[in-house]
């Protein structure tokens, strides 16, 4: 897949681009440029196969209560929540009230493998919750480093080529890395899910050149951020990028009001995805005037204006602006 | 991330034989996994196992047998990010 992308690339990039300035049709040629006309896929997104109405994974932790928790999921309109497995000791029936609550919301369970420190743990730790939750989905955490609980790209690859063996559908929590990326995606990934920034942080997208060179290196891949979004906006940001979906929970579940946040966060996600859809702007460094300057009032060109000097050989020097 | 709460199960027969119940330590008459599950009251209970480490499948919880020092995982759904 990235090597396609390679030779569309070079193709793009080698080829002249056109661009209409005024009434004149100006030719340039453009080296590794964004091409502008470049549109998503137009078909809808799917995880293994599975279409997806909702760009939102929401997690299911740090709410103040579980009614606050489904309220937000449904205000969220998530398609995916995320669970965990922890160590029961209430006879299974702390487990079995959770299981029943979260089946209700009539979404898509993703257990994931948070706090697995080897590829052998988050193996295990996978195939106890493929029989507990009745799914070969799972996201996998393999956590190198408690300050930042940043993945460990090493167990990461290794526990991924073991589950796909194994017939699981991995959605592995990784960092921007594309060796890392090109190497699950060889194990067998069909979904990356990249950090904005460390779990818990929320400080949004934190490297915004390396997940750009993500998307831009697997266009055809969904691609999901996961972690560090803490507003909104960080959302927006990611779809606007052209992400596929956000994975998120503190944002939601920490706000004053979860529910309301919840649905706040529904909202940036459309608004994002259809100002990519849309096509964005490109940004440029210097000031473009978007009213029409044809016909702007008290400006003459000529002898009559003092801050206008007309050249000898008709080229024309505003001194008004300075 | 949610921390895990502490398990705290009863040690069943004092005369049995020590092993660690999601890592507390617990004294259970001899047999399989399945047994194991039974005497801690989780018979029946919608909960995965492990085995030192090794995923244990329901099916095979009884023909999975107990040794001193065992480590034993007992874990269910919970709240997750």
């Amino acid at each position: 897949m990235a090597g396609q992308w390679a030779l569309s690339h070079v193709c793009r990039t080698m080829a002249c681009q056109h661009w209409e300035m005024g009434d004149n049709l100006a030719t340039f040629t453009l080296m590794n440029a964004f091409d502008p006309n470049r549109r998503p896929p137009a078909r809808p997104l799917a995880f293994y196969g599975v279409e997806m109405g909702s760009r939102l994974l929401l997690g299911t932790a740090l709410y103040p209560s579980p009614q606050v928790m489904s309220e937000a999921v449904r205000a969220s309109r998530a398609g995916i929540v995320t669970v965990s497995l922890r160590r029961e000791a209430a006879r299974g029936k702390t487990g079995e009230r959770f299981l029943e609550l979260v089946k209700a919301l009539g979404v898509h369970l993703l257990p994931n493998t948070a706090g697995c420190r080897t590829a052998k743990e988050a193996i295990t730790t996978a195939e106890m919750a493929r029989e507990l939750l009745d799914t070969d989905w799972i996201k996998l955490e393999v956590i190198a480093n408690d300050d930042t609980l940043q993945p460990d790209l090493f167990g990461l690859v290794e526990a991924a080529s073991e589950l796909n063996k194994r017939g699981f559908k991995v959605f592995p929590y990784t960092t921007e890395d594309l060796g890392a990326a090109e190497r699950l995606v060889a194990a067998g990934c069909e979904v990356l899910m990249p950090w904005g920034a460390p779990i818990g942080t929320g400080l949004g997208l934190n490297n915004r050149y390396a997940l750009r060179t993500m998307r831009a290196y697997f266009p055809d891949l969904p691609l999901v951020v996961d972690a560090g979004i803490g507003a909104p906006s960080h959302a927006a940001e990611a779809m606007e990028m052209g992400y596929d979906a956000v994975l998120l929970n503190t944002a939601v579940a920490k706000a004053g009001d979860p529910v309301r946040m919840a649905e706040a966060f529904a909202k940036a996600l459309e608004a994002g995805r259809a100002a990519f859809e849309s096509g964005l702007m490109e940004p440029r460094e210097m000031a473009a005037p978007s009213t029409p300057v044809a016909g702007t009032p008290f400006f003459d060109i000529g002898p009559g204006n003092p801050s206008v000097k007309t050249g000898e050989d008709g080229s024309v020097e505003d001194r008004s602006v300075t | 991330m949610t921390v895990a709460p502490i398990s705290r199960e009863p040690a069943i027969d004092p005369e049995g034989i020590e092993v660690y119940v999601n890592a507390e330590p617990a004294r259970l008459r001899p047999g399989s996994l399945a047994d194991v599950l039974g005497q801690l009251g989780y018979g029946g209970a919608k909960v995965a196992t492990a085995l030192n480490g090794e995923f244990v499948p329901e099916r095979s919880r009884a023909t999975s047998p107990i040794s001193p020092g065992d480590r034993i995982e007992i874990l269910s759904a919970r709240q997750g990010g």
